[in-house]
């Protein structure tokens, strides 16, 4: 499995205390444009397979997650380095502006 | 080598590609978002035949059609044109190459921005260019919509099942979008309209919004305080790609058309938001109708001599 589903309860664990850089995308079920960044964070999954976890944290199901790091738009990107944010993309990208605009290449 | 390479997966693209399949013209549609612009409209009333239908079923339903006719989209962006001597290479971001021997250029706008302070700070805290994504975040808060035409007032419409109020914040003395919306906000007590003013500053605390500064006193003050502010001024035409070859833009950044949708560059052809033709009457109907007339008029250069009636 090379996405991971984040909660409310696991999201210490599996982001914070991740001895991998981890890449969280927040979404929404009803956002369109989180369905078009899906495919896309399942490739950049793909191609980083080993060097950065990806996680997928659902913001309806997970309000104390989304709320604590102040995500109040969808999709937004955090890459989380040693448990903290390094990097936050808003909106949706292709995966070149993408992997690029996180440093990530 | 396609016969038409449509760059651009919105109404103009998609209904290019739906003539051009039927004129038997092989023709690829690249483009980053199926649907385009249009999948942000919550909804739709006003595409014939279809009574109330949300942007992206409809961008769905579109792209089946284009598929059902045998043609391929592709989820890509393009990252460069180029003239060939047959014709035209695409490079799509992939870093895949498609050549094609008529570009129908169906790329859109891009979302406008206020450019005022804190606008780009609290993107994603308070900030949006997407009221369908955004608003559930907003339950029960203050936010306003910037923008007078369908998608401010239709997107203050839909904001009102969430927020506890919604203000439409525009520079005109009226509204612009169709008078069915118009006549639902003014009914609704939710809405509060303030015209004639500009945001001159997005305020917030560091961490998300709090407000905005107004040009005008509204109730005697200048700064209103909010949770949410939704950005739907408009587009601007992406036309960076188009610059190489040559075409001519009028003074607002989009291609000069001419009614046959052909550019000043033999074998270019514009549809939809990106060229001049419908002015700001940025519709789905209007792209479609202007994809659909490109197509045809690749046809016509691609096949040489076909006479056309004269008007």
């Amino acid at each position: 499995m090379l996405e991971t589903v984040l909660s409310d309860q696991n999201f210490k664990k599996e982001v914070l205390q991740s001895k991998l850089p981890v890449l969280v995308d927040f979404y929404g079920e009803w956002c369109l444009p989180c369905k078009l960044l899906a495919p896309i964070i399942s490739q950049v999954a793909k191609d980083l397979d080993g060097r950065v976890k990806i996680g997928k944290l659902d913001v309806d199901k997970n309000p104390q997650t989304a709320q604590k790091y102040g995500v109040m738009g969808v999709p937004t990107v955090i890459l989380f380095k040693a448990g903290k944010e390094a990097k936050r993309i808003v909106g949706l990208r292709s995966k070149e502006d993408l992997v690029r605009e996180l440093g990530l290449k | 080598m396609y016969d038409v390479l449509i760059i651009g997966s919105g109404p103009a693209g998609l209904t290019a590609s739906i003539y051009a399949s039927r004129y038997k013209l092989s023709n690829l549609v690249i483009g980053r978002v199926l649907g385009g612009m249009m999948t942000s409209a919550h909804k739709i009333e006003n595409y014939p035949g279809f009574a109330s239908i949300s942007g992206a079923e409809l961008s769905q339903k579109m792209g089946e059609h284009v598929k059902t006719l045998g043609a391929e989209i592709l989820a890509d962006g393009v990252s460069k044109i180029e003239k060939t001597e047959t014709g035209f290479k695409v490079t799509t971001e992939n870093g895949q190459d498609f050549e094609g021997k008529v570009l129908i250029v169906a790329t859109g706008t891009e979302r406008r921005k206020l450019d005022v302070p804190g606008e780009k700070e609290y993107l994603g805290r308070g900030v949006s260019y997407c009221t369908a994504c955004d608003i559930p975040f907003f339950k029960d808060k203050i936010v306003a919509l910037i923008g007078g035409s369908d998608a401010a007032v239709s997107g203050a419409i839909h904001a009102t099942a969430f927020v506890k109020k919604a203000y439409i914040i525009y520079r005109r003395e009226k509204l612009r979008a169709e008078p069915v919306w118009v006549e639902e906000v003014l009914k609704n007590p939710k809405i509060e309209v303030i015209y004639k003013t500009n945001i001159t500053e997005i305020l917030g605390d560091g961490t998300k919004v709090t407000g905005v500064k107004l040009d005008s006193p509204h109730q005697g003050t200048e700064k209103l305080t909010l949770d949410g502010v939704f950005i739907e001024i408009g587009g601007v035409p992406g036309t960076q790609l188009l610059k190489p070859l040559g075409v001519e833009l009028d003074e607002g950044g989009f291609v000069k058309v001419k009614p046959d949708m052909s550019t000043n560059i033999t074998g270019v052809f514009a549809a939809g938001d990106i060229a001049n033709i419908a002015g700001e009457f940025q519709q789905i109907v209007t792209a479609a109708s202007e994809g659909a007339m490109a197509a045809f008029s690749a046809f016509k250069y691609l096949k040489g001599a076909v006479e056309l009636p004269t008007y």
